[in-house]
């Protein structure tokens, strides 16, 4: 199937092409009960548990909307900075598809419930794109085919297919673009920052479970290419449910340079879906896809309109939280970290920690010492995010503390955080359990510097004579003396004192 | 043949609450009837009989204990086979469904059960309740039990003859097109047709879902009422079901008075296309009406005449998408081609071919097509514009009359097989009947006289929301015929098998 397709490389493409995108995301949301029935809406259980006779398609049944999925629709609009309906029907697109038990799905056609809004776009560089939205409209999922016997777990070669409803019904919010004209090389990299600030919002306005890995965000990502300088478009093709951030941003890269292969070769570039293959990173023809392909819409006969009004919706706009972006800005500012700093925090996924140790008593600087450095450097080995590493904002305070008060040192610290992450308890019950209080008794430690000394005589010499660099040596001996347990500051202060000399 | 059958259920209530009589006996009496007489009408396709007098013998004993009861308690009832019941099988008048089991009841039927009303079973209809003579359902045509070699209407029939053969004191029907007023007008039997949204449409298997609604089907106006106040109100099931209390049908139905109500005949639903015997017993009404201090007066809808082209575009349109799901994938009939490769479009195809009829089949194929892109403005689009239309005539002639008047059909019961052939004469049947499902008024047809021998129907229609006035008309005119008839109408219906 997946032939070599001659390609263009990509810088080469952007030489002489520019591209223009569009986006199609499906957003599963995390309501308790599916789009128009009572049964749950939840991933993972038995197939065919979550269902009731509407989910279906029994004779005789009809749809009942569910509120908090519309509401959870509006507040997506709401962030995508888009019009409310204050009115708007549903419509059936009518196809059959065994996984579509009506043999249509009720969706939205004519008059979506958010419409006309936009998305601004940072990229890594601080360069803002604004990404038009034309519409964001609500639907329901379809079933799950798994299809059996054949060897690549396709439809092409199965023996037989087996279906499970319980994602039938669950509700989507559909969020289209317009088209997206002058990312440049920078497509592919805005392709996947716009996903990305997708994913985020929803799962920041808490509708979402937003989990990429399964389906409860999913992308369709169109790419067509004109020559530089063109103001009509290409042809484009459809890349469905590209299922990660880098697959998405890869997708694209290869679109473009198997698009551009074909108008360099004089082909045409066929209006058709595609479907992305993660193990060879590229895409191969789904079905052919035209303008006119027919769904027979009509307005849903079995339900009403919804009808919005404006108290509805400032009540659900005052729900909003903190657009991500602009918490991120304000974050930034708040904490004074630099660009670098700021950026890495983010990506590490750790921004969300460190405003929380913050607020329960940690300074900037602290908080993302731990977090950035102990915390990641073990949550990487656990293979798990820092957050879910189980450690507290108030450990990190609570180590923090300690380490100001002298009671241990950075080095102790760190084994304290290990006592916590071992279940021992506290970091003051640790440092108790395991012994671990740095030794800030002055006469225990002149002793060992006493000691130290007298072993490294032509260190002291050279300490008297003004090279303080010289004792580091010192330190060590005393720390190792003490088994670590000394505060080296103090240690070093005490060799002064001792010598007589000004650190 | 026992007595019981020939009691109307407001009378059998009155005996069973007196405990004159047991609901087992009624009950029994009933079905011995449908034993009796059902080979000949086939109004039935499944006899409830173990449930019906298991629920019988549970009111009696509910009775015996002094338990408060529903009214119509231990009465039993008839259900047409499109509303699905627990326990019994619900096919649609299709093979496409042939032996399949509901695993929920409606909500009508869940009210049926809460009345306490056994189910003697489950009526015959036009295969998913497409057409007006009850031939086209899968498993034989109903017979008129006024003449046997005469159509029931539809797609109701299966309902109208077991109340008018007194196989059952009541029934359900559902009405899109005048499904249960066509059959009540060619039976001699009462049916009406709901505003739309007050009787809900959960577990009514949908033919065109804005246009679809359940009703009483009976011999009497008060029995209709006191059915309609069992199965009405809002349901939280169905989206398009009313908020609004059902209102005092029962009151309205017990009044009947006619006097200082105005009675607007519409001018287009009468004279040319309607037969001289039904023209002649609908003036009659009028003249009754009139004598009884009715103020009778004319009104013009002009837009009607478009009403029977509209709905034959928003109903296959609305059908051809609601009918889709049966595909052989879930449950129901499943057919396999007899040769090739075993695809899921092929099993598709192979299924719909086999299980549908032609009837609904054409219905399909015409509102796919309407439906299609490039064709939806000119189809549906147009004929939902109509729909408005006859909204306003509505909305104008309910200024000058509280009731509107007319021949429920514009003919008495055809031979079998007689339009079968001739689609647009069969849909001609419903030339009167659809504006008011067009529009969501509700409607009933009472037993107007024969004409020939044969039953002729007069159909009230009444604003949205406002049922009870058609009770109030309909039990006045009743009430009127009654006295020259000396009596019920069906008291003239010939005796069928010899038992009667």
């Amino acid at each position: 199937m997946a032939a070599t397709q001659d390609l263009v490389a990509f810088d080469e493409a952007m030489e002489k092409y520019d591209p223009v995108l569009g986006f199609e995301v499906h957003v599963e949301l995390n309501t308790k009960t599916k789009m128009f029935s009572a049964a749950p809406n939840a991933f993972g259980d038995v197939p065919n548990t979550n269902v009731s006779p509407v989910d279906l398609g029994l004779p005789g049944v009809l749809p009942v909307v569910n509120k908090s999925a519309v509401e959870y629709s509006i507040m997506i609009g709401l962030a995508l900075n888009c019009k409310i309906a204050e009115s708007c029907f549903f419509a059936r697109k009518n196809y059959f598809y065994p996984d579509t038990p009506k043999n249509f799905q009720t969706s939205q056609y004519e008059d979506p419930i958010c419409y006309d809004g936009y998305l601004d776009i940072e990229l890594e560089d601080g360069e803002v794109f604004r990404v038009e939205i034309e519409r964001a409209h609500m639907e329901e999922d379809a079933g799950k085919l798994t299809h059996m016997g054949g060897a690549t777990g396709r439809i092409q070669g199965a023996e037989y297919s087996l279906v499970d409803y319980n994602r039938a019904g669950v509700p989507l919010v559909e969020i289209v673009t317009k088209p997206i004209v002058g990312a440049g090389s920078r497509a592919p990299e805005l392709a996947r920052a716009y996903v990305a600030a997708v994913r985020e919002i929803v799962k920041n306005l808490g509708v979402s479970d937003a989990r990429m890995e399964r389906g409860n965000v999913r992308c369709d990502a169109n790419v067509s290419l004109m020559p530089k300088g063109a103001t009509q478009f290409g042809t484009r093709s459809e890349t469905k449910n590209v299922n990660s951030l880098r697959a998405v941003e890869r997708a694209v890269y290869f679109e473009i340079q198997r698009h551009a292969a074909m108008l360099e070769s004089g082909q045409k570039v066929v209006q058709e879906t595609r479907h992305w293959h993660e193990d060879t990173r590229s895409t191969t023809s789904g079905r052919p896809k035209s303008d006119a392909d027919d769904y027979r819409y009509f307005p849903e006969p079995d339900l009403v309109p919804v009808v919005t009004t404006k108290a509805w919706i400032e009540e659900l706009r005052a729900r909003l939280p903190e657009p991500p972006a602009e918490r991120r800005k304000r974050l930034k500012a708040d904490w004074g970290y630099a660009d670098a700093e700021f950026r890495d925090v983010v990506n590490a996924g750790v921004m969300d920690s460190i405003e929380e140790t913050i607020a329960a008593g940690a300074s900037a600087a602290v908080a993302r010492k731990w977090w950035m450095g102990e915390i990641s450097r073990r949550a990487k080995e656990a293979e798990v995010e820092p957050s879910e590493l189980g450690v507290s904002p108030q450990t990190v305070v609570e180590l923090d503390r300690l380490v100001q008060a002298g009671k241990i040192n950075d080095k102790l610290a760190r084994q304290v955080l290990d006592g916590v992450l071992a279940g021992e308890g506290s970091p003051e019950e640790v440092v108790e359990k395991r012994g671990l209080a740095v030794v800030s008794d002055d006469s225990a430690l002149l002793e060992a510097i006493d000691a130290a000394l007298a072993a490294q005589p032509e260190v002291a010499e050279k300490i008297r004579g003004g090279k303080v660099q010289a004792a580091g040596a010192i330190v060590g001996g005393v720390m190792k003396a003490t088994r670590g347990q000394a505060d080296a500051g103090r240690v070093r202060e005490l060799i002064f004192e001792r010598l007589g000399v000004q650190g | 043949m026992s007595e019981l059958i020939t009691h109307s259920a407001a009378k059998l209530a009155e005996l069973l609450a007196a405990s004159e009589v047991s609901s087992t006996e009624v009950t029994q009496a009933h079905l011995d009837r449908i034993a009796a007489v059902d080979g000949d009408v086939n109004a039935f396709l499944h006899v409830n009989t173990d449930e019906a007098l298991a629920v019988a013998a549970d009111v009696d004993k509910a009775r015996a204990a002094g338990e408060e009861l529903h009214a119509l308690a231990g009465v039993p009832i008839a259900i047409k086979d499109l509303i699905v019941t627990v326990g019994q099988p619900t096919t649609a008048g299709s093979k496409m469904l042939e032996g399949w089991m509901s695993p929920y009841d409606a909500t009508v039927i869940k009210k049926i059960r809460a009345a306490r009303m056994p189910m003697l079973g489950k009526t015959n209809l036009d295969e998913f309740a497409m057409g007006s003579s009850t031939e086209h359902s899968a498993f034989g045509p109903t017979r008129n039990p006024w003449d046997l070699e005469r159509i029931p209407g539809g797609s109701g029939g299966g309902s109208a003859a077991a109340v008018s053969a007194f196989e059952a004191p009541l029934a359900l029907g559902t009405d899109t097109g005048g499904s249960i007023r066509q059959p009540a007008a060619v039976t001699g039997s009462v049916g009406v047709k709901p505003t739309y949204g007050g009787v809900s449409r959960y577990g009514a298997i949908a033919m065109a879902s804005s246009l679809d609604q359940i009703g009483p089907v009976t011999r009497t106006v008060l029995d209709a009422a006191l059915l309609h106040e069992v199965i009405g109100g809002h349901d939280p099931a169905d989206s398009t079901s009313l908020t609004d209390p059902v209102g005092a049908l029962v009151e309205a139905a017990r009044s009947g008075d006619v006097r200082g109500m105005r009675i607007g005949v519409i001018k287009e639903l009468q004279g040319e296309g309607y037969s001289a015997g039904v023209q002649a017993r609908f003036d009659e009404a009028l003249e009754l009406l009139r004598g009884a201090g009715a103020d009778v007066v004319e009104v013009s809808c002009p837009n009607f005449k478009y009403a029977l082209g509209a709905y034959y575009l928003v109903m296959p349109s609305e059908a051809s998408s609601n009918l889709a799901k049966y595909d052989g994938v879930r449950y129901g009939h499943r057919v396999l081609p007899e040769d090739g490769s075993l695809t899921i479009e092929r099993v598709m195809g192979a299924t719909r071919a086999a299980g549908f009829g032609d009837e609904v089949k054409r219905r399909i194929i015409l509102g796919t097509y309407a439906l299609s892109a490039g064709y939806y403005d000119a189809y549906y689009g147009s004929a939902q514009k109509v729909r408005t239309l006859v909204q306003r005539d509505f909305a104008a002639a309910f200024e000058t009359a509280d009731v509107l008047i007319s021949p429920t059909a514009p003919t008495t019961a055809f031979k079998l097989g007689e339009k079968l052939d001739d689609p647009m004469a069969m849909y001609l049947n419903d030339v009167a009947t659809i504006p008011a499902n067009l529009a969501g008024v509700p409607g009933i047809s009472v037993p107007g006289g024969l004409a020939d021998g044969l039953p002729v129907g007069i159909q009230f229609l009444a604003p949205a929301r406002e049922d009870a006035r058609l009770y109030r008309a309909g039990a006045g005119l009743e009430n009127l015929l009654e006295a020259t008839w000396g009596g019920p109408l069906l008291a003239q219906a010939p005796a069928l098998g010899g038992v009667k």
